[in-house]
């Protein structure tokens, strides 16, 4: 994984509640075998028309959504399936951030592993980062994961919470099977105490 | 003395390998659920660094997702379904891992087949690349939907990094009325907490009216834990549960069964136990439950107006319905009933057990179904298919003039063929009613076997009981 570096980013703006992975990726492009040109179908459904075309305007058509690292979405983002094809395909697009109220618990822990942050502001300033980009779509704000800040386009510094863990893993890069894999010694310990009690001999 | 603990916390404390200060806990994995869609690249993973599979005697893989549901013996004629079902088989013979897949007599749908073959036992902890992992909960095992990446990690540690979560108890008193059933408790749980309600926790459902059900019907409320926003939902073993597992193909057999059986007593909650949130729901008080919305929460009793945008004082949520509505073409303020839909879908792995089909059939027997509704029923295995072959059910969803296929998640999640027109209603008795979620502009009503067969009858959204 790549370590993950500060950086400040105008904001493409889905301020619909409750978006789930179905909206994000619909399940028949996850018929691939691996994890690429997922891009092409991030919000299929609410991007294109009956005919394949893009919608003019719908947020991701729009010119200024190339080059948005940030995704500014509404409560609950990410509910639904486990598909980790919702961060691929979020991350090939270009986002390396995602700011809401709050995110699905699955959603969130693949997020993470895969350098694609999850922001959880409070909703007064979500609502306060709303305005700010209805007033003007060119906004930025700045996302310094070390110190956990974002700072909106008016200069406040707005924290966000991500556990220690995950924080060290993004900002060092870190392989968290590499991680694991380094505990084998533990791993073999405990599986001498421990039977999982399957029949495996049976058919 | 020792602190009281609950069941979620015991399973818990009896799978952590080790703990390291800063780092979430090292849990060990007892059963790895595997399927055609969320492991080819977790597979691809381990080619790429060398390693092999961990404990595939702890492994099994179907195929269910992207299978066609029609003749098995015919070739497969979608070229990408295709590929990803022979990459499932070519990676399992790779890695010697099990795989019961699309020619297996075994095969079904991923939280079907591992309670049906003994694989899903009281106080393990079950994994699986899909949401609807919790099902497994229903034995009293801690079970959660993970992400590609951690297949990858169970793959190859059988360990994942994993926080404890949150307990919430979901306390179901009382007796359902006729007519009512484990998906009306579930949805209607649901409506009472929102999808986002259990975020960050896992349900413990306890109380006269959960210990009432069948084990299947407990695999039902289990399994839509995850619409509730928790990521695992568990009802602790009783007798029940110890029968249902008996003889099974991978239970433990002689003196390991009785063993088993002892420890397994030990799992409930202590008396005093406490949890970080409660909810209770009344059974006596639910009704048939059905969706009208475009997320599980969006959902009504069956002779209820659905709610009114107007009515709703926060501007998100009033949008939020507005928006909902306007997809599934409805207007607030009115019930559902008498609604026409054009699909029935009967299956799932909410709903497709043998008991579930038998629901079912209660209501279509002797009957037929109304010219204008295509009636879909999918069971959830081979091995449903084979008893309810055996029961004669088949015939009598024929003879109705349902549709009766071959096992698979099918038009659940639509990635095999069978799915809505734009614009098309259906009545699924499914977990997920997302905006296209059955087919690209299909609208979906979630609801029990029952209610989902007085549709098919009638042709419009219908009470059941005035068909019981
Ligand atoms: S039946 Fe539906 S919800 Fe269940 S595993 Fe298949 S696709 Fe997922």
């Amino acid at each position: 994984m790549k370590p993950f570096t500060n950086f400040s980013s105008r904001m493409v703006v889905l301020p619909v509640n409750n978006i789930d992975t179905d909206q994000i990726i619909p399940a028949r492009f996850l018929k691939i075998t691996t994890k690429e040109g997922l891009d092409k179908h991030l919000f299929q459904d609410w991007r294109y028309d009956e005919s394949g075309q893009p919608k003019p305007d719908f947020v991701l058509n729009l010119p200024r959504a190339r080059g948005c690292e940030i995704l500014l979405a509404g409560d609950n983002f990410g509910c639904g399936s486990s598909r980790e094809h919702a961060p691929w395909a979020l991350t090939q697009f270009g986002f390396r951030a995602v700011i809401s109220t709050s995110f699905a618990d699955i959603f969130r822990g693949n997020s993470l592993k895969n350098s694609l942050l999850p922001i959880t502001i409070p909703a007064e300033a979500h609502a306060e980062l709303l305005a700010a980009v209805a007033k003007d779509p060119e906004a930025q704000v700045a996302v310094d994961l070390p110190a956990q800040k974002l700072t909106l386009p008016n200069g406040r510094a707005v924290e966000f919470p991500i556990d220690e863990f995950s924080k060290h893993c993004l900002i060092e890069g870190v392989d968290e099977l590499g991680y694991i894999l380094k505990r084998e010694a533990a791993i073999r310990e405990f599986e001498m105490r421990h039977d999982p009690g399957i029949d495996t001999l049976a058919g | 003395m020792t602190k009281p603990r609950t069941i979620i916390e015991k399973i818990w404390d009896a799978h952590v390998v080790n703990e390291q200060p800063g780092a979430p806990a090292l849990l060990y994995i007892d059963l790895h659920l595997v399927h055609e869609v969320t492991s080819p690249q977790a597979f691809q993973g381990l080619r790429e660094r060398g390693i092999k599979v961990r404990r595939p005697d702890l492994t099994v893989a179907t195929a269910d997702h992207s299978i066609p549901t029609t003749d098995r013996s015919l070739p497969i004629l979608d070229n990408i379904g295709k590929f990803q079902l022979d990459e499932l088989d070519r990676n399992c013979r790779d890695f010697g891992v099990r795989c019961y897949g699309i020619h297996s007599d075994k095969q079904g749908i991923v939280h079907v087949i591992g309670p049906e073959l003994g694989l899903t036992q009281p106080g393990m902890t079950v994994v699986c690349g899909d949401s609807h992992t919790a099902t497994h909960g229903a034995f009293g095992a801690l079970a959660f939907g993970i992400g590609t990446s951690q297949v990858e990690h169970v793959l190859a540690t059988q360990c994942l990094l994993q926080r404890k979560s949150k307990t919430f108890q979901v306390r179901v008193d009382g007796a359902l009325k006729p007519g009512v059933t484990a998906k009306d408790i579930i949805l209607g749980l649901i409506a009472k907490i929102g999808i986002g309600g259990g975020t960050g926790c896992v349900f413990e459902y306890t109380g006269s009216a959960i210990r009432a059900l069948g084990m299947e019907q407990r695999m039902t409320v289990c399994n839509m834990s995850i619409e509730g926003g928790a990521r695992a939902g568990l009802i602790a073993p009783d007798d029940l549960t110890f029968q249902y597992l008996h003889g099974r193909p991978h239970a433990p057999k002689g003196a390991a069964w009785e063993s088993a059986v002892a420890r397994w007593k030990q799992l409930a909650t202590d008396a005093g136990a406490s949890y970080d949130r409660e909810v209770s729901i009344d059974a006596d008080q639910l009704e048939p439950m059905i969706t009208y919305g475009t997320n599980p929460g969006m959902g009504v009793a069956i002779n209820a107006p659905l709610p009114d945008p107007s009515q709703i004082a926060d501007p998100a949520q009033r949008e939020s319905m507005i928006q909902a509505l306007r997809y599934m073409d409805l207007e607030g303020g009115k019930p559902l009933l008498g609604r026409p839909v054009n699909v029935v879908f009967i299956g799932s792995c909410t709903n497709s057990r043998i008991s579930d089909l038998r629901s079912a059939a209660s209501i279509l027997k002797g009957r037929k179904v109304n010219p204008n509704v295509r009636v879909m029923v999918v069971p959830g295995s081979q091995a449903v298919k084979r008893e309810a072959e055996a029961e004669g059910l088949p015939e009598i969803f024929r003879a109705a003039g349902c549709d009766w296929r071959e096992p698979g998640c099918s038009m659940c999640i639509a990635m095999n063929g069978d799915q809505l027109e734009p614009g098309q209603y259906s009545v699924s008795t499914s977990n997920r009613n997302f905006e296209g979620r059955q087919g690209k502009g299909g609208r979906t009503f979630l609801a029990s076997p029952l209610t989902a067969a007085a549709a098919a009858l009638t042709g419009v959204v219908t009470d059941v009981r005035t068909l019981l």
